[in-house]
């Protein structure tokens, strides 16, 4: 992997990527109020995620929808180490993000091995089970805030404490500014894979397994590959999740509601493209809230997009379970 | 030097190919035979897609069988599908690319000289850096074939290369699998359903019908055999 290599492939769109990321630093924070503020940060976040659903989906052609799964994980190792280690010095932010992007990861691995057994529709069925799992843990053992002993769970409102942020972004203009980086690093990160050898063995894998095995390519290893680096980034984008609610972080991020959400706002922005991952967030996190405020009732809202977003859900299922049976050879 | 021996593929009722015994010498050989002989069937095989219920394919004293599915690509079993697979999303360079890096050995440079090389072999070389999904079907058809032949392929199995290609593009790709063996030390297998091609790149052909063996032997030889214009014709009037 060079960087003149990664930067120059087609999946990287410099000038485009640059002025987005120069807006979001400099323009956004002088232009809006707190409250949009802390929402954009949570679209930093969320295209993180989409971006691993996205990726998983549209370059390796695994529909995973228990992406939520290895998000929450991320969130609680980030979130109790936090408060383990209380964020004093510069640098160790990060490493608390990746260490719940490693353990998101290893869990991805473990998952994804039964996971391969299966593909098409029973696959989007076995890790919708994951975001079921998940939600029952997390109910369980609950987020981290602040109290004693291994979950750090404070139960008297009184005694929570806000997880500590970075050392550099304490403020929530700074902690959004913080957010559009790690994602712009964690996007970097995806180009780079996708840009070398894994990204030109998934895209044979996706198109056509025969093929890809009548080119020596390792399908297992390859899927498993995508499976642990889409944990790792939605594990980071966990960890920040936390920072960024600081102790308001809520279980329903990560619940089986979410789950199907965030598949149909990846679906909707688009999966051939890492953009497609920027506009979902921007649906999820943005558009949606403008809305449920501004102009249709929340109750209605819920109940219709949901309707709406399962609707566009099947089909898309359905209509890649036939495309792939087209596209196999042995069918 | 291919040994195939009592080689037998079973589909639910079907019995695709049925005791084949039968060794191609090397250099390009051919593979006829009317549709559903068990052509394909024989390649699948030796690519790992289908399990045989007995049977042997043994080369430089390795059995093939034996052998993981993705393992054989790198121990150097190529070949080309009947539907042309080039990654659509992929350039031409890329293609071949991503099957020098996983089924041959290499430094960066050499793969980067290994693959230029056989773009320039099969005559992509003004493509190089398109995207596949732009290209025409004769375009694919090249690319197919240069996945199949880059690095240090044993063998290189073409499943019907010359489907839907203009006449004059024939004589290219005849030149092409011609010169395979001598070019990589590969034996060649070539199946396809234009004799004239047969003809001019294989000097040993082998006929198959009904997953039987019908006739093998000097490419002219066979192709006058009784047996095999009775298979062509049996085939015509079913
Ligand atoms: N995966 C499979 N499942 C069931 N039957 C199969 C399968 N593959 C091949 N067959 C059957 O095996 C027989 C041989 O098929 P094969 O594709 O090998 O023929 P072929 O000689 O390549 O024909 P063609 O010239 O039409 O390509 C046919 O009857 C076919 O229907
Ligand atoms: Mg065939």
């Amino acid at each position: 992997m060079r960087v003149g290599q990664v930067l120059s492939h087609r999946a990287f769109q410099p000038t485009l990527v640059g002025a987005l990321f120069l807006f979001a630093m400099f323009v956004m924070p002088s232009v809006l109020d707190a409250t949009w503020i802390f929402n954009f940060t949570q679209m930093a976040i969320y295209a993180i995620v989409a971006a691993s659903v996205g990726m998983l989906y549209g370059r390796v052609g695994l529909v995973s929808l228990g992406q939520v799964a290895p998000y929450g994980i991320g969130a609680w190792v980030t979130i109790r180490l936090a408060y383990l280690t209380d964020v004093p010095y510069p640098g160790v932010f990060p490493l608390l993000l990746i260490a719940g992007g490693l353990v998101a990861a290893i869990f991805g691995l473990l998952i994804g091995l039964p996971a391969l057994r299966v593909s098409g529709l029973y696959l989007a069925l076995v890790t919708l089970l994951l975001a079921v799992g998940i939600e029952i843990a997390l109910n369980r053992i609950k987020l981290p805030t602040g109290g004693p002993g291994f979950r750090g769970v404070a139960f008297a409102i009184g005694d929570r404490e806000p997880m500590p942020r970075p050392f550099v972004a304490d403020g929530d203009v700074a902690f959004f500014r913080y957010a559009v980086i790690v994602a712009f690093v964690m996007f970097m990160i995806a180009v780079a894979f996708l840009a070398s050898k894994p990204g030109r063995a998934w895209a044979s894998v996706s198109q056509s397994e025969p093929s890809a095995l009548a080119s020596g390519i390792n399908i297992t290893r390859y899927k498993l590959l995508a499976f642990g680096l889409a944990a790792f980034m939605a594990g980071v984008a966990g960890g920040l999740y936390g920072a960024h609610v600081q102790s308001n972080s809520s279980i329903a991020q990560f619940d089986r509601q979410a789950a199907l959400f965030l598949i149909a706002v990846v679906l909707m922005g688009g999966i051939t493209s890492l953009w497609g991952a920027v506009l979902a967030a921007f649906f999820a996190t943005i558009m949606l809230p403008f809305l449920t405020q501004n102009v249709i009732g929340h109750n209605f809202w819920n109940d219709f997009a949901l309707t709406i977003f399962g609707i566009g859900l099947m089909i898309n299922l359905i209509q890649t379970t036939k495309a792939m049976e087209k596209k196999g050879l042995l069918e | 030097m291919i040994e195939i021996t009592d080689l037998s593929v079973q589909f639910g009722g079907v019995r695709s190919l049925d005791q084949v015994t039968l060794t191609f010498p090397g250099g390009t050989c051919g593979l006829i035979g009317p549709n559903g002989a068990g052509k394909t069937t024989l390649f699948n095989v030796m690519s790992g897609f289908v399990t045989p219920v007995s049977g042997r394919v043994v080369i430089d004293d390795i059995d093939l069988l034996d052998m993981p599915d993705y393992a054989r690509a790198r121990w150097g079993v190529r070949r080309t599908f009947q539907t042309v697979q080039a990654i659509e999303s992929l350039t031409v360079y890329e293609n071949v690319l991503t099957v020098h890096e996983h089924a041959a050995k290499g430094s960066r440079s050499d793969t980067q000289d290994a693959v230029d090389d056989v773009l320039a072999f099969v005559g992509l070389t003004d493509v190089r850096d398109k995207v596949v999904r732009t290209l025409s079907q004769r375009d694919r058809r090249f690319i197919e074939v240069a996945r199949a032949i880059v690095g240090a392929p044993r063998i290189v199995l073409f499943d019907e290369p010359a489907a839907g290609l203009p006449e004059e593009e024939t004589e290219h790709l005849a030149e092409i699998i011609r010169s395979v063996p001598e070019r990589t030390g590969a034996t060649a297998i070539l199946v396809d359903h234009d004799m004239s091609l047969v003809q001019a790149c294989c000097e040993w052909t082998a006929v198959l019908d009904f997953g039987r063996l019908v006739a093998a032997g000097p490419t002219a030889d066979v192709l006058h055999d009784e047996r095999v214009l009775a298979a062509y014709v049996g085939d015509e009037e079913a």
